[in-house]
């Protein structure tokens, strides 16, 4: 399965046990739901094409004491309704969780309306918001299960693309894979597979980052290599999380390259792979910006 | 001393805020409005959070004072707060929080975002086997601009939430060409009704009409 498929799966598995989950779509994965909404239709709402009304109904929903879900794709449930989720889940208080499909350039031939390289950082500047970024289909599931009740708005984003395999993740969402000496990796979501490649004959610690917001400080710190270079790669927008690390690392000197998807709209159409190749975000073109970092 | 009529005291309650004078018009716009609604609703001042209560969200966060004098006359919080109103060490914002002020259902001030919520308040009722519980929210006419709103309206058209009441105070603020409110609605399978908005038995007979689809007063101030 794929994580979007597993997420699907996992979505319909929290709300047949918990009479508490309540599933709001958008005309999008209903396939995938149509479990639920036989289940209980009455907490399974297709609102249809209307995505700032989605997330209004699912804090309606909230308010009454429901968990709610939602899902559409990434652009139209990060971007179209970012002040519905500040206002209606943040500065209410309230929890729930919202699950994207289409991360970044995934859909590569769709064009800039369906690339969404700036979800985790426009969702990060809302308070209180979790933000999380799996790196592969089982990973995806659990974190459904472990945080759909977790009481805060939290942003799930599932990839088509994905890591070689599943990491048993750390509770805060920072996870160790390997340490080493001579710099420290925070290698985020579907990125961690072509960054290990990338380190190849590398002696670096090497940090699994699926919780993007909050980045776990106390770990970053406590396990981040004694050198002071450090190399961030994430498959988000350059930048976004560069200033959360800095902040975890503020009691020591740090020199920090960050990698990430430049911000530009792409006008090429093609694959994920395509995209990986012209954005210099595959192994081979990771691996030379670390050594010209490194000298 | 005669005693003071419930309007009296909801005055008297208001002229002790100072500083909005932006939001004037949209408070007292509103006040008839909402101080029938308190004489309809089924709540409890003294358990704001009572499970079988009715809902009303003020989703035209604006002018929220005839709503705050509304609340502290019914007994939700004591009315020397309203002297408060905007200052430091009041609970009363220029537009209302609900995890600060007892009585309040949902923050509101960014506009459009109230009828979503109202819609998805209402579903959840219906999920918990509640829907004889009434969910009321308060827009104004110029708030109808926002295109949420309208999603809202088809959507809640279309699933007959008859639970719902959209209660429209239209004092003919907005800037774009509404035409009939009450015929828009309509259109989009509403049981609406434009009442004057003045006038209390006519929005007491708006707020207690039931339909099997949601139902909307149009209050013309």
């Amino acid at each position: 399965m794929t994580m979007r498929e597993e997420s699907m799966a996992a979505v319909v598995d929290v709300f047949e046990r918990d009479d508490d989950v309540a599933l709001v779509m958008a005309d999008i994965s209903l396939d995938y739901l149509r479990p639920a909404v036989e289940h209980d239709p009455r907490r399974a709402i297709n609102v249809g094409i209307m995505e700032q009304s989605a997330v209004g109904v699912a804090a309606g929903f909230a308010l009454e004491g429901y968990h709610p879900i939602v899902h559409t794709l990434a652009p139209f449930l990060a971007e179209r309704p970012l002040e519905q989720i500040k206002v209606d889940f943040g500065y209410q208080g309230l929890g729930g969780l919202f699950i994207s499909a289409g991360a970044s350039y995934d859909y590569g031939e769709s064009g800039g309306t369906h690339h969404a390289g700036g979800d985790v950082q426009a969702l990060g500047s809302i308070p209180r918001i979790e933000v999380l970024v799996p790196g592969s289909p089982a990973e995806a599931g659990q974190l459904v299960r472990s945080t759909y009740a977790n009481g805060r708005p939290t942003y799930l984003r599932t990839s088509t693309v994905e890591n070689d395999e599943a990491v048993e993740l750390a509770p805060g969402g920072l996870t160790v894979v390997r340490r080493g000496t001579e710099l420290t990796v925070i290698a985020a979501g579907p990125f961690l597979s072509r960054t290990l490649a990338a380190l190849d004959g590398i002696d670096a610690t090497v940090l699994y980052a699926t919780t993007l917001v909050p980045l776990d400080p106390e770990t970053l710190a406590r396990e981040a290599a004694p050198a002071h270079e450090v190399v961030l790669v994430e498959p988000v927008y350059e930048g976004t999380t560069a200033g959360q690390v800095a902040a975890a690392l503020a009691h020591r000197p740090t020199r920090l390259l960050s990698i990430g998807v430049p911000r530009r709209f792409l006008k090429r159409y093609g694959t994920a792979e395509q995209h990986d190749a012209e954005l210099g975000l595959d192994a081979g073109a990771i691996r030379e910006r670390i050594r010209a970092f490194l000298g | 001393m005669e005693t003071m009529t419930a309007r009296e005291e909801l005055l008297e309650l208001i002229s002790h805020a100072r500083g909005d004078e932006k939001h004037d018009a949209s408070s007292f716009s509103t006040l008839d409005a909402i101080q029938v609604l308190y004489e309809v609703m089924n709540v409890d001042p003294a358990s704001p959070g009572w499970q079988d209560r009715d809902r009303f969200l003020l989703s035209k966060g604006h002018g929220p004072l005839a709503y705050y004098a509304v609340l502290a006359h019914n007994g939700f919080f004591d009315g020397d707060e309203l002297a408060r109103f905007m200052s430091w060490n009041g609970i009363l914002g220029a537009h209302p929080d609900r995890l600060q002020v007892p009585g309040v259902e949902a923050s509101t001030g960014s506009l459009g975002h109230g009828l979503p919520m109202a819609v998805g308040v209402a579903y959840a009722l219906r999920a918990r086997r509640r829907e004889t519980q009434r969910v009321f929210v308060l827009t104004g006419d110029a708030e109808l601009n926002e295109g949420s709103n309208w999603e809202a309206i088809i959507h809640a058209g279309s699933a007959r939430l008859s639970n719902l009441t959209l209660i429209v105070v239209d004092n003919r603020s907005s800037n774009v060409d509404l035409g009939e409110i009450a015929a828009k609605l309509r259109a989009f399978a509403w049981d609406a009704v434009p009442v004057d908005g003045r006038d209390h038995d006519a929005l007491r007979a708006g707020y207690t009409r039931r339909a099997d689809g949601p139902t909307a007063v149009v209050a013309v101030v």
